[in-house]
């Protein structure tokens, strides 16, 4: 019992701000609970949202999620900075900051921003393409699934059982079982490789959605920007989740079961794993940022009154940022010594990237160039994020240069270039999309005073955080560290980094105001198109119906909305009442759940090694592919007059 | 969801193409093949520059490896995916019974895969070598028994397909399912290729 309890308890979940962080957990589980028992909302909430296979459901539930995990990873974000604002600090010990920045950087990249990717996917794809669901329904819920119940399987482990500490890419020596013993560093394992296996299934998801079902006429080069990156991505996600996940398991094998992957000792070789993980990681930085590319291309265009200048060219630059971001891994480990032919190769390889980047730069600016620009809040994150990117790109092309990394490589000069890229990039370009995709989902705008708020303490908190960090990485200040002394001359600056991140913090906080205000007061969208769009899904009631389109469009140009609006022929989007058929949609399932459930099941049985939870986790798994297996009866049809019903009360039946 | 198809470009397509939701399925898998490919690939490069990393007492793959087994496993293998070939011959022909009978055969082939397989790990590690020894052991183990593993479940899903086909006939959706398994069973075959050439072989040499 004893021995139970200190294998569940360990001392660094004891300490004072875990124990307060195990009394918050309680009480809001409590209020949760009570809420659903009181309002008698289990059955809405089972039926609903937790069986539901309807992407703009899956995509409301991603937004959720990331935004709950934004909140995670910001605290830790913050802890660390209230951590560094003075020299000698003791807030927290070395090895609580050493958990803390693995928690955040790890919960940014796989629990933020790539659910806040996929929450954009199926908000936005399926309605952008003119189709009624994406490929595979019943494939999209358990994707979410199984990344939910990793994020919350990484989530406890910093009160049950102990965090993780070595760091987002996690190399060996640090995480072999001699030098890290506990269970923090399985749960890590295990969280990636569950959630990258939901990843994966996304990536086939929309891989096939996009290649295969949009509306008639739509060729591919007339599908909307967002859907071509979204379509690259799939493809980058494909091949690069493999190494991961291998990379994943070798080392839970060395850790679990003692095989010699990457123990010296034995013949391993921890630069297998530094390979494999780089592999896996630097097609992943385009994962996240070509999404927000995509979403740029939307807003700058509906935001600019015209057409986004240089589609072509777009495409092309997407493309070969795709090819070439998979022949690029070396420059995260320049200085491990693998010899200047091959570090001279990588070097090229990386800069070379900048160029069709820098393409896209200027499409965006010539897109704007002599539009009528209206300024709303997604349009300010697209416009801030011009500046911030192109900084970040600039000191990626030094980092790039291989005797400038020597001297650059884990400084501060390296963390500030990569919160460059993926904040201003990937979080600015989210950012936007949820202030331009919010009503469509809602039905409500955002509020765009208060929004305005959230934009610019978050903004200029960016620019104080971060700069001042190329200048530390300069004066040699290396990554997690944990504290510093008087004598470095380091101590104005980093004050001035921690003020701005909690000025980002506020920004934050106005920002879930801005949702939460916006779902209570904000103003209906009755159009359906309040940004006067471009693309199909503002032909579309806000929030669209279950089904999406009464009737599947057809296309003829490649903005296809505004083409419809400049030749007066809105009127498509209603429908004759005789012309109204059934209509053949996904059945609700449980067994998405279950199997994100049995997952959970498993990993945690792996953590602890109690094999025979995982092996009741495993079971699960098998009963719930062999139900789905034989489960023939996985559609339903929406009769004619519930449509006629619905689109009547749009007002979108004609005669 | 529903494109429309041109009546007359779809009669001569197979039955598991002429439902437009079957055939997207079918194009999923080729994409999860391709991931799947990949995850292959990874543990292949962790071999092949482990194959040399035996640790302080060996054993190397020429002193490990016995042939036999490998020979073995590779004609069962072979067959099964020739069979498998056979049961979607039978499938488009529309001829139910003899789909079945091949799959059967196919599983059975299968099952003589990993049963070989399996006694071919003991024996290894009745000797003492086990994953632990070594990278190269680890390596080994890992990347054969991930085949493995994937055959293994091939024999799972047969056995559920044989199941369905019986009870439902050959319809879109049993022949989508039928054709995907054999996708599957020919890329296992094809990976076996690539470790029967890379481990045993160029172990031997
Ligand atoms: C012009 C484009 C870019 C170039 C030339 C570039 C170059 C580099 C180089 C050379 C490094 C390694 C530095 C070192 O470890 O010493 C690096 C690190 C990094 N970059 Fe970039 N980069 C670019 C764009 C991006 C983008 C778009 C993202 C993400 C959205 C990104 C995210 C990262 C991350 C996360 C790291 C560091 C990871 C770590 O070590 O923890 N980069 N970049
Ligand atoms: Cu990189």
């Amino acid at each position: 019992m004893s021995s139970l309890l200190a294998l569940l308890f360990p001392p660094s979940t004891t300490r004072n701000m875990e124990l307060s962080a195990d009394v918050l957990i309680i009480l809001a589980s409590a209020a949760i609970i009570f809420y659903l028992t009181r309002w008698h909302r289990w059955k809405y909430l089972w039926r609903e949202w937790l069986t539901t296979v309807d992407h703009k459901k899956i995509g409301i539930m991603y937004l959720i999620a990331a935004v709950t995990m934004l909140f995670r990873g910001g605290t830790d974000a913050l802890l660390l900075r209230a951590q560094l604002a003075v020299p000698n600090n003791h807030l927290l010990g070395p090895l609580h900051y050493d958990e803390i920045f693995t928690t955040h950087g790890t919960i940014m990249i796989f629990f933020m921003a790539m659910p806040l990717i996929f929450a954009m996917f199926n908000i936005a794809i399926p309605l952008m393409i003119g189709s009624r669901d994406v490929a595979f329904p019943r494939l999209n819920a358990i994707s979410f699934w199984l990344f939910a119940f990793a994020a919350f399987l990484f989530n406890i482990s910093f009160v049950i059982g102990g965090s993780p500490n070595a760091g987002w890419t996690a190399y060996p020596p640090l995480t072999e079982l001699a030098f890290n013993p506990g269970v923090g560093q399985n749960y890590y394992l295990m969280a990636l490789v569950v959630t990258g296996l939901g990843t994966t299934a996304t990536g086939i998801n929309f891989l096939v959605t996009i290649l295969r079902m949009r509306a008639p006429g739509m060729t591919l080069m007339r599908m909307p920007m967002f859907a071509w990156t979204t379509l690259v991505t799939s493809v980058l996600i494909l091949f690069a989740f493999p190494p991961l996940t291998v990379a994943m398991v070798l080392t839970l094998f060395d850790r679990l079961f003692g095989t010699a992957f990457f123990t010296i000792g034995r013949g391993g070789m921890p630069m297998m794993y530094v390979n494999l993980f780089w592999l896996f990681g630097h097609p992943e930085v385009y994962i996240l940022v070509l999404p927000s590319f995509g979403i740029f291309s939307e807003v700058v265009a509906t935001f600019s009154r015209k057409k986004l200048f240089g589609y072509s060219t777009m495409v092309y630059s997407v493309l070969a940022i795709t090819f070439l971001s998979y022949g690029t891994w070396v420059h995260h480990f320049f200085t491990m010594g693998a010899g200047a032919a091959v570090n001279v190769f990588f070097g090229l390889s990386t800069i070379l990237i900048a160029i069709p980047t820098g393409i896209k730069i200027f499409n965006w600016i010539f897109t704007m160039w002599n539009g009528r620009i209206k300024m709303t809040v997604a349009m300010m994150w697209a416009l801030a994020f011009i500046p911030t990117f192109v900084v970040g790109g600039a000191t990626g092309v030094m980092l790039g240069a291989v005797p400038g990394d020597y001297q650059f490589h884990n400084s501060y000069f390296l963390i500030a270039h990569f919160h460059n890229v993926i904040i201003g990039g990937t979080v600015f370009g989210l950012m936007s999309g949820v202030y331009y995709w919010w009503p469509k989902v809602t039905g409500r705008l955002l509020n765009e005073r208060q929004g305005k708020w959230a934009f610019w303490l978050f903004f200029l908190g960016f620019w104080l955080t971060f700069m001042p960090q190329y200048a530390l990485g300069f004066m040699g200040m290396t990554r997690r560290m944990y504290t510093y002394s008087h004598g470095f001359g380091w101590s104005s600056l980093n004050l001035i980094s921690t003020i701005g991140a909690f000025v980002m913090g506020a920004g934050f906080v106005v920002m879930v105001y801005n949702f939460v205000w916006s779902q209570i007061h904000g103003e209906i969208d009755v159009t359906g198109d309040p940004w006067n769009g471009r693309t199909l899904e503002w032909s579309t009631p806000s929030p669209a119906p279950e089904y999406n389109f009464a009737r599947i469009p057809v296309v003829t140009d490649r903005d296809a909305w505004w083409a419809m609006k400049q030749e007066q022929k809105t009127n498509v989007v209603q429908i004759k009442p005789q012309e109204i058929t059934d209509i053949e949609l996904p059945k609700s399932s449980g067994i998405p759940f279950l199997m994100g459930l049995s997952f959970f099941v498993f990993s945690v049985g792996m953590v602890f090694s109690w094999w025979w939870i995982a092996g009741a986790g495993f079971l699960g798994f098998v009963v719930c592919m062999l139900v789905g297996t034989f489960d023939y009866d996985d559609h339903k049809e929406v009769p004619r007059q519930e449509i006629q019903n619905t689109e009547s009360a749009f007002g979108r039946l004609q005669g | 969801m529903n494109l429309p198809v041109e009546p007359d470009s779809t009669a001569k397509l197979p039955l598991e193409f002429t439902d437009n939701h079957e055939s997207l399925k079918i194009l999923g898998f080729w994409s999860f093949l391709a991931t799947d490919l990949l995850l292959f690939a990874s543990l292949f490069a962790v071999y092949a520059v482990y194959q040399s990393r035996v640790g302080m007492q060996g054993p190397s793959p020429d002193q490990l490896f016995k042939l036999g087994p490998a020979v073995v496993e590779t004609l069962l293998l072979l067959t099964s995916s020739f069979t498998c070939g056979l049961a979607v011959y039978q499938m488009r022909r529309n001829h139910k019974r003899g789909t079945i009978i091949w799959l059967a055969v196919t599983l059975l082939l299968g099952v003589g895969f990993v049963t070989t397989e399996v006694r071919e790990f003991v024996s290894y590690i009745a000797m003492g070598d086990s994953w632990h020894h070594s990278a190269f052991l680890s390596a080994f183990f890992t990347l054969v028994g991930t085949h493995g593993a994937h055959v293994t479940f091939g024999i799972l899903w047969a056995i559920t397909l044989i199941i369905q086909l019986m009870g439902r006939g050959l319809t879109t959706v049993t022949t989508r399912k039928m054709y995907m398994f054999a996708l599957y069973w020919h890329f296992l075959d094809i990976i076996w290729v690539f470790i029967f050439t890379v481990v045993y072989l160029s172990g031997k040499i």
